[in-house]
């Protein structure tokens, strides 16, 4: 879906930061336009997580900026990203393992609940119709997801791929109008990689999404990106659409021995 | 300046007793991220084994220089061994649960130390033999100096070099600094973890019970009960100084002894066991990693 | 309405039990029941802290003990002056409104210390927070300790007799429901997430420092008022009931029940204030008591860390008759 609007949704200024001696991103450019699918790829410890961490407050940039709808994003917490309508999913999964799979989705909800603390405790009138009505909302992920059948397993109880359903369900769950997707196919065989591309694309459509993906996955990248950056200890060293980016020379280099895409 | 110099002199060698107990936990908690709770109480057990096995040998009757080293080479012969069992029986086995469970755990062992110390030696005090006989090295109106500080100083700061060269200069001191740096790297590497976890716990456990036998030269009347309050300072000089960092477990424990020494002479004695504490809680909210440790922030 | 009724109905279940209770049970049992109701409030308050946030909390003696010494005080100092104040009111009335303050005044002392230690909470990582709330609950006691007002050395004597089965029954069912229900709800939900991964609850959009600080709000104001029952049922306050050992005897307790388990700690809270009183009675072997204690810790630790009940409540709904079908996805 092309672009519809002007203002940039989400914009990073030579965004950089440093740990120790390290630069692990440096000057990090992006635009990133509303119903935009945009890959982030590169090498492994090219900084890829490093800017997704950055864009949602895990980090604090040495230098640069992130603005979100127009607004600066500095200084702001994680829970405070997420509640600017932007969410995330992990490289390493980070379920509530030991909760249930409806929890884990629940949780995710916590923006969307106005009970009191005082109300929680009392469960009035008022709480009871706010359950139901957040109830509805998670069967209905649930079900999108697949999840339903094991809404109340233990969410460390579940098979790799629906574990990384999981992440993505509970991503959406707070509602955000960016997505940042790290590495949603890892380990996933070809069967579920394409279901899990058609997936990305169904819910980009339904939920109104703006998509950061980080891929190792060619396939999936090159299948479902309108346009890729690529990282190289922490430099963008290419930008620009699928095709543009298959021949480069300079990131066929920084893969090093890769098949070129 | 008088009264400074007494109290600075008390301050040290406090300091060192200290230093020598937080050595061992630091130790312990660098190579397992273990709280030993139970590390205080080994230190009274040191100077319990000083009191039996000086009683026993009639080393106590006729105190000499070698009767001496002699029950300090004992004390910490027993101790290490009493360390080494408590680790292979109550740790572990716990090697992989939560750390919450082995904290626990070492709440229970020094529980046990501490209720099967008066019940096995009686809750009654008792009293240390004098190994050492007390000379004044200089005397004044206002300032005494006695060898037993000195000798406290002189015996610390040769345990302390020691431990440095086993530390930095064996492969097994090089095999503790492996361990504790990624644990699962180092058995990679064919560093056998289990032996050099034993090792360390027996290093520690040596080192607090020379603490108690020197203690107890000092301070003689020693109970079952007597490891709570040093161990917990000594912990409190662990975590000043950096958790896991052996120069800094000196440095904190020398820090706590002084402080402590010139509060309860300066301010109010009521007041000193307090000190460890209020350091505690400012070195926490200022720079929670110690004096000279450092921060290993989490991967996200 | 319906609701309301039934707490009307639970009041005067207990103000019978306060009546008739002590003339059923041997007085020694009584002793016995209201040391365990107590410690239940202060497990239940710990397991908020500890099992269900998953915050290392080693001080809750300090809690309980700022509670215990405000509350003595407030009925201590001002008890006279208020009584007389109220005297147009009947007697039993000023004493139970007194007393009520009291109860708030311990409360709201230990959440606000709660408060305190919340907030470098935010920075530290496990042990070291273990840490820092042992050194408080030590700082409290030595401080307590050097104000005369209260006792100081000697302790806190002269503490009018308060407590009755009723507070002690009405404080535990306070204190189990309040916790109970705030655990099931959003917030709930919200302290598990910070205990299971803090980073992915910051994702999801909450706020784990509010929620930490909360846990130990929460959990400090119950244990102040366990605190102040305890003052008024002994009459005597020293800071000798309140050192570590006794926040590690509560830690005990919820281990043993099992962290995030309230009906564990309910459990555990009673056994361990009942078994070590009855070991008591086994002759030459009561001197092996604290020893068997300690053995039977580490054992437990050993073979089944996660407690009696780990950190799943037990499907207590099976068997009330009356429930609704829950929802199901």
């Amino acid at each position: 879906m092309p672009a519809t609007s002007n203002q940039p949704l989400l914009q990073a200024d030579v965004c950089s930061i440093n740990f120790g001696g390290l630069k692990a991103v440096d000057c990090f450019n992006l635009k990133m336009y509303p119903g935009e699918l945009v890959g982030l790829i590169g090498p492994n410890g090219a900084g890829k997580t490093t800017v997704f961490n950055l864009i949602t407050g895990v980090y604090k940039p040495t230098g640069g900026e992130i603005r979100f709808e127009s607004k600066l994003l500095k200084g702001k917490k994680p829970y405070q990203i997420t509640a600017c309508a932007i969410a995330r999913t992990f490289q390493n999964i980070r379920l509530f393992g030991n909760l249930s799979v409806e929890d884990n989705v629940k949780i995710a909800r916590h923006l969307h609940y106005q009970t009191s603390l005082f109300g929680s405790i009392w469960k009035g009138k008022a709480y009871l119709r706010e359950e139901d009505h957040q109830h509805q909302k998670i069967s209905e992920l649930l079900g999108i997801f697949g999840l339903s059948p094991v809404a109340k397993e233990k969410a460390a109880s579940l098979p790799y791929g629906q574990q990384r359903r999981l992440e993505i369900a509970r991503a959406l769950a707070t509602e955000p109008k960016l997505l940042l997707l790290d590495e949603p196919a890892a380990g996933a065989n070809p069967q579920e990689t394409r279901e899990l591309m058609d997936l990305i694309r169904w819910i980009k459509d339904k939920f109104n999404l703006t998509i950061l993906l980080i891929e190792h996955d060619m396939q999936v990248v090159m299948g479902i990106c309108e346009r890729i950056l690529v990282l190289d200890y922490g430099v963008t060293i290419a930008e620009g659409p699928p095709e543009k980016i298959r021949k480069d020379p300079k990131v066929i280099e920084a893969y090093l021995g890769e098949e070129p895409v | 300046m008088q009264e400074f110099l007494q109290q600075l002199v008390n301050g040290i060698s406090w300091g060192a007793i200290y230093a020598l107990i937080a050595l061992g936990y630091t130790m312990v908690y660098g190579v397992l991220q273990l709280i030993n709770f139970a590390h205080g109480d080994v230190f009274m057990l040191g100077a319990f084994f000083g009191y039996f096995f000086s009683r026993w040998t009639k080393i106590a009757q006729e105190p000499t220089l070698f009767g001496f080293f002699a029950t300090l080479l004992f004390a910490m012969v027993a101790c290490a061994l009493v360390g080494m069992i408590i680790e292979r029986a109550a740790y572990k086995p716990l090697r992989l649960r939560p750390r919450l469970t082995v904290l626990i755990t070492a709440i229970g062992v020094s529980l046990l130390l501490e209720n099967g110390g008066q019940l096995i030696f009686g809750a009654d005090p008792k009293f240390f033999p004098s190994l050492v006989a007390e000379t004044k090295l200089y005397e004044s109106p206002t300032l005494v100096i006695s060898n037993l500080p000195m000798i406290i100083l002189a015996v610390s700061l040769v345990l302390m070099i020691l431990l440095r060269f086993i530390v930095m200069n064996t492969k097994i001191g090089k095999a503790m600094r492996a361990v504790a740096f990624n644990r699962e790297a180092a058995s990679l590497m064919g560093v056998n973890t289990n032996n050099v976890i034993s090792f360390t716990f027996a290093l520690g456990s040596a080192l607090a019970g020379a603490g108690g036998i020197l203690v107890a030269l000092t301070y003689p009347k020693i109970d079952p009960l007597m490891g709570l309050l040093p161990g917990l300072k000594a912990f409190v000089a662990a975590v000043l100084g950096g958790i896991g960092n052996i120069p800094g477990a000196v440095l904190g424990g020398m820090i706590l002894g002084v402080s402590e020494t010139m509060v309860a002479g300066y301010i109010s004695s009521t007041f000193r066991d307090a000190i460890a504490f209020a350091l505690l809680v400012v070195i926490l909210l200022v720079k929670p990693t110690g004096l000279l440790g450092s921060r290993v922030g989490e991967k996200v | 309405m319906k609701r309301l009724l039934v707490f009307a109905a639970i009041f005067v279940l207990f103000l019978l039990a306060n009546r008739f209770l002590p003339q059923w049970i041997d007085s020694y049992y009584l002793h016995l029941t209201i040391l365990s109701c107590i410690n239940i409030i202060l497990a239940v308050s710990l397991n908020l802290i500890n099992g269900f946030t998953g915050q290392f909390s080693l001080g809750h003696a300090g809690f309980m003990a700022v509670g215990g010494y405000t509350s003595a005080a407030f009925t201590y100092y001002l008890g006279q002056k208020l009584t007389s104040a109220l005297g147009f009111l009947p007697i039993m009335l000023t004493k139970n409104l007194i007393f009520l303050s009291a109860l708030f005044s311990g409360g709201l002392s230990a959440a606000i210390l709660g408060l305190l230690v919340g907030i470098p909470s935010l920075r530290l990582r496990g042990d070291y927070l273990a840490i820092v709330t042992l050194g408080m609950g030590e700082i409290v006691r030595v401080l307590i300790l050097n104000i005369d007002a209260i006792g100081g050395a000697r302790g806190f004597s002269g503490i009018p007799a308060y407590t009755n089965v009723f507070w002690v029954i009405s404080l535990t069912a306070l204190t189990i429901a309040v916790v109970t229900s705030l655990v099931n709800s959003s917030h709930g939900r919200a302290f598990l997430s910070v205990r299971e991964d803090e980073i992915a609850a910051e994702a999801m959009g909450i706020n784990t420092t509010y929620y930490k600080v909360t846990a130990f709000v929460i959990g400090a104001f119950f244990a102040g008022m366990a605190g102040c029952l305890f003052g008024h049922y002994l009459q005597l306050l020293h800071t000798n009931s309140f050192t570590f050992v006794k926040s590690f005897e509560i830690i005990i307790m919820i281990i043993v029940g099992g962290l995030g388990s309230i009906s564990g700690s309910i459990i555990a809270a009673i056994l361990l204030t009942f078994l070590p009183e009855l070991l008591r009675y086994l002759g030459p072997i009561k001197d092996w008591r604290m020893v068997i204690y300690s053995l039977a810790l580490i054992l437990i630790m050993l073979t089944r860390p996660q407690g009696l009940f780990g950190s799943r409540e037990p499907n207590w709904r099976r068997f009330w008759p009356f429930r609704k079908p829950s929802p199901s996805i």
